[in-house]
């Protein structure tokens, strides 16, 4: 069938002026058969197995960006929790692991590696313990491996005792990158219904039901979704949002035959497509701008939510259609140091911590690259989590945190975290303590949402 | 038969089209389609090719970069299959 040459247009417009582009393409590879008693013997078969699977990831991505005509942006990599596999490993085993993961990224040429994970959101058992009590310094000897930890979901409810743990470990995860401004930060995310085939980093790895290897695929577009929003300005909000559907249509379309021909050409089954608008520092590839052009003079200010909610649900309605596999998280991001309208809205004085708070139940995620003061407590942190959690929980979403304590800053300053995880002014959290709550630890049990069967 | 669309957009000039089919025809490649439009002095053309013979497009990406250049023109290759995808149910 021709294409007509307006069709044509759009395309190219899309692409080199509205920044389109594929986001990431995230290949999965399953860890389980690496575990070993023997931990150096383990250690050697991950890397081993990490850089075969991968070898080519790079180099064909790199291909079919340029036959296509379309920039993929990362080339990442997500695997096993590896609490799961290290069993008796000791805490200094389990940060050379990390080392190992991060040597594997930096000699395959790919940007992250996302994995180093533990499920805790029941339980803990020994393995993941052994990584709760390694993440600090694993994180903060390595560049390139990103972490998760679920620690609530709607069927299990809330492990206290782990958002305890997770407090203290940001905490310190901060202090020892403190002359980075608490980078380490920036590659941990805490969970709340995590989703097993995320290719978006922090919180990617390859869940238990997955298979041996696969290839998922995420693209973006907030550049995209705004400037067609821009040749609408007098419609109305039903028209707004098939706007923004029929846009998500098309970005997904050229997502999917992305990952699609990447996965063939490895000879790797395609997993999913997630369609989230992921904002970047870059011109106009702000989310928080979509709903100011949608009718908000700020992003922050009364309507943000109800904005929100429409742009997310169009969003997730033209991709559905649009491929035969959406998976991941697919909806919008609100990074506030990746989006320079969330920035604009904050030092503007529009956007505030329980505004984002609120607005994480109707996006796709949660509380995403936000610094906070230096001297925030570690219940203080762990209390933020609790709170995200039990939004997920009991809206049965997905929610995460991703909070930065910076060292020795305070509210107002801005941190430069560069390329792009961006910069962000630093926020002040609720001077009232939360202590007690957190000191009680235990369960907070699964709510009624989870009796479903 | 493997298709691809050149673009070209840019300032409007004397001799784009000679200086985009020579690089094509240099290379053995048959055109397919072409259709052109001028907007307010912007010249926009696409042009459909087969590829079919070509094992590496990055090279004529690179000859096509050169001519643009010349041009100040941009010119781009890519596969159709991505068009029709976005464009086609």
């Amino acid at each position: 069938m021709t294409i007509a040459l307006d069709e044509m247009m759009e395309t190219i417009r899309m692409i080199q002026m509205e920044n389109l582009d594929i986001r990431t393409v995230t290949m999965g590879i399953s860890l389980h058969d690496c575990a070993d008693s023997d931990f150096q013997i383990m250690n050697k078969k991950v890397y081993e197995k990490i850089v075969s699977y991968a070898g080519n990831l790079k180099a064909v991505a790199e291909d079919v960006e340029k036959e296509y005509g379309i920039p993929i942006i990362n080339k990442r990599i997500s695997i096993t929790p590896i609490a799961e596999i290290i069993g008796n490993a000791t805490k200094d085993q389990a940060i050379e692991l990390a080392k190992t993961l991060d040597k594997a990224a930096i000699e395959l040429g790919v940007d992250f590696i996302g994995g180093y994970s533990a499920l805790v959101h029941k339980g803990i058992t020994k393995g993941d313990q052994t990584l709760l009590d390694a993440l600090p310094e694993a994180l903060s000897v390595t560049e390139r491996v990103c972490s998760s930890v679920s620690v609530a979901t709607t069927r299990t409810g809330i492990n206290m005792d782990a958002v305890r743990q997770m407090g203290v470990i940001i905490k310190e995860a901060a202090e020892r990158t403190k002359d980075q401004d608490g980078m380490a930060c920036a590659k941990l995310v805490v969970f709340c219904n995590p989703v097993e085939d995320n290719p978006f980093m922090a919180g990617a790895f390859h869940g238990a039901g997955e298979g041996e290897v696969v290839l998922n695929v995420g693209v973006s577009g907030p550049g995209v979704v705004l400037s067609a929003l821009k040749r609408h300005p007098e419609a109305d909000l039903g028209e707004v949002s098939d706007v923004i559907k029929k846009t998500a249509f098309k970005i997904t379309r050229a997502g999917e035959i992305i990952g699609r021909v990447v996965a063939e050409r490895l000879g790797v089954p395609f997993g999913i497509m997630d369609l989230s608008l992921a904002p970047t520092n870059a011109m106009n590839d702000s989310v928080a701008e979509i709903l100011e052009e949608i009718g908000l003079e700020r992003v922050g200010t009364h309507g943000t939510i109800a904005a929100l909610a429409l742009m997310n649900d169009a969003v997730k309605k033209g991709g559905a259609m649009a491929s035969s596999y959406v998976g991941g998280l697919s909806g919008a991001f609100i990074p506030v140091s990746e989006d320079n309208g969330m920035i604009r809205g904050i030092m503007d004085n529009s956007l505030t911590l329980s505004k984002l708070e609120a607005m994480t139940c109707v996006c796709s995620v949660g509380l995403d690259m936000i610094a906070l003061t230096g001297d925030v407590s570690a219940a203080t942190l762990s209390a933020l989590i609790a709170d995200e959690a039990a939004i997920g929980m009991i809206n049965k979403k997905t929610t995460a945190v991703r909070v930065i304590p910076v060292p020795g800053k305070e509210e107002g300053e801005m941190v430069e975290f560069g390329g792009l995880l961006g910069r962000a002014p630093v926020m002040g959290v609720n001077p009232y303590s939360s202590e007690k709550l957190i000191r009680r630890g235990g369960r907070i049990p699964a709510p009624l949402q989870a009796l479903i069967n | 038969m493997r298709r691809a669309v050149v673009s070209v957009v840019g300032q409007d000039k004397v001799g784009i089209i000679a200086k985009v089919t020579r690089v094509l025809s240099d290379n053995d490649i048959n055109i397919l389609d072409i259709s052109q439009t001028i907007l307010q002095d912007f010249f926009t053309m696409m042009m459909i090719v087969d590829v079919a013979g070509i094992e590496n497009l990055d090279r004529l990406q690179d000859l096509l970069n050169e001519a643009g250049e010349e041009l100040s023109l941009k010119i781009n290759i890519q596969l159709e299959e991505i068009f029709q995808a976005m464009h086609r149910v």
